[in-house]
């Protein structure tokens, strides 16, 4: 176990934990939009959408705590990465200018990220830990989506998880090493349309629950 | 007709490692557009030396961009701004009357200041230490294609082995990575028939060189790429995390 450790404890070793997490929670978030589309469908297609979601029973129980292994792993690398990178150069350049590679999303990646943690902790309290033994999923969501304060933190959270996408969904194929002349430009623009899906579809949702009530 | 221009520089000094360095003002006259970046600076110290003055240091050797031993960052690039050239390459043709240009030393702590815009960059030449080579003896020369290398093959060997080792990746990266660097020189050796047998060790002891000496973790911003002089592709980087992962998890290498 110790070369294990030792591979996965160099720079490309926790890139690769990164790249691995994340297109994790890439997949996550399909099957999570996909599960919040029926809120469109109405009350009673959410209610039973959670419901039947609950009667995994065990199944449900392992995904969640393989996704929290996942933020586990993904937040502890990328903190040790910020860091180690932070440190990497102690003075920093008095002009800086881009030379075109950077993006919005590369360059802010530890910044979303860590606000993302923060939203996901919020999101958490907000509807996963409701106490939910009088009330159903949707009059939550529904009274939560009532108070714009609310919607303009989810919205603007959103945007946020759609930047931080835009980058991390091609640099984990860069990171896994799977770069091809034929296929990375195909990558890129998916990635580029992924993360407006995850932008609009999900940061959507609360506006129009709003407008709903 | 030789046009001329007048520039205001700010220029790292610094008189030694130990030394804290600043930006010093220079307002120099009547600079040639026909002039290269260095003799700029040649014209500059001239005029330092006749004051009585410290020269600025600076690296350089070939003057023709095959060397790989000048480089400096000018206004924030790598090399300067303009693509797939070095420091040596770079004309002031480039700049207009009047422009402010600020000049400071590659910045990463795998790479310390020597002297104004000298650093050290022994520690590039430590990573291909670490197995940058391949271990055979040297005997007579082979015939002609007794080993077949297929010329997409030799072309991608050749596009890495471009790398003059100058070290603006690193510089130009915003995590001081040298990924790039290291990717070039894994592939190289990676890609031909001579450099398999090494393949694994060669991966994981040049990675592991790499972060020993504390520089940063590539996170694909792709600046490297782009502030590259020899233009060397973040597709070496991919080729590297595959050399290094086959070499990890599957090899028989410790």
């Amino acid at each position: 176990m110790n070369w294990f450790l030792n591979t996965l404890g160099t720079s490309i070793g926790k890139k690769l934990m990164m790249a691995i997490t994340g297109l994790g929670f890439c997949l996550f978030l399909v099957a999570h939009l996909a599960g919040n589309l029926t809120l469109y469908a109405g009350k009673d297609a959410f209610n039973s959408y959670a419901e039947h979601l609950h009667s995994l029973g065990a199944f449900l129980t392992v995904a969640e705590l393989g996704l929290l292994f996942f933020a586990v792993v993904h937040v502890t690398s990328g903190a040790i990465l910020f860091y180690q990178n932070f440190n990497a150069r102690p003075l920093r350049y008095s002009a800086n200018k881009r030379a075109g590679g950077r993006t919005l999303g590369s360059a802010t990646m530890p910044y979303t990220g860590f606000a993302l943690l923060l939203f996901i902790i919020f999101h958490l309290i907000n509807f996963h830990f409701a106490d939910k033994s009088h009330t159903t999923i949707f009059q939550i969501v529904s009274s939560a989506f009532a108070n714009p304060g609310y919607v303009i933190i989810y919205t603007m959270a959103m945007i946020v998880a759609a930047v931080h996408v835009s980058h991390g969904f091609w640099s984990a194929f860069q990171t896994i090493g799977a770069n091809h002349p034929k296929y990375m430009p195909f990558i890129k623009g998916t990635s580029l349309i992924f993360s407006i899906i995850i932008g609009v579809g999900f940061g959507f949702i609360p506006i129009y629950m709003l407008l709903l009530t | 007709m030789t046009r001329t221009i007048n520039l205001t520089l700010k220029i790292w000094r610094q008189k030694g490692p130990e030394f804290k360095g600043k930006f010093e003002t220079y307002n120099v006259r009547n600079i040639s557009t026909d002039m290269s970046f260095l003799e700029m600076i040649d014209i500059i110290n001239e005029q330092l030396t006749l004051d009585g003055k410290d020269p600025i240091v600076f690296d350089h050797d070939c003057r023709e961009g095959i060397c790989g031993t000048c480089g400096a960052m000018v206004n924030g690039r790598a090399h300067g701004p303009e693509k797939g050239t070095t420091l040596c390459q770079l004309h002031m043709r480039h700049f207009s009357e009047g422009d402010t240009i600020v000049i400071e030393p590659w910045r990463s702590r795998a790479f310390p200041v020597i002297k104004d815009l000298v650093v050290d960059r022994s520690a590039l030449d430590q990573i291909i230490q670490a197995g940058g080579y391949i271990s055979v003896n040297t005997g007579g020369a082979p015939d002609a294609n007794t080993l077949p290398v297929p010329q997409e093959i030799a072309e991608k060997a050749m596009d890495a082995a471009a790398c003059i080792g100058c070290g603006a990746c690193v510089a130009a990266c915003p995590n001081a990575a040298a990924m790039l660097f290291t990717g070039a020189k894994v592939s190289q050796l990676a890609l031909l028939p001579q450099g398999k047998p090494e393949a694994a060790k060669r991966a994981l002891c040049m990675v592991r060189k790499m972060d020993e000496l504390h520089f940063g973790n590539c996170t694909n911003e792709k600046e490297c790429e782009v502030e590259c002089p020899k233009e060397i592709s973040i597709v070496n980087i991919a080729r590297l995390n595959r050399e290094f992962m086959k070499a990890g998890f599957f090899s028989t290498v410790p």
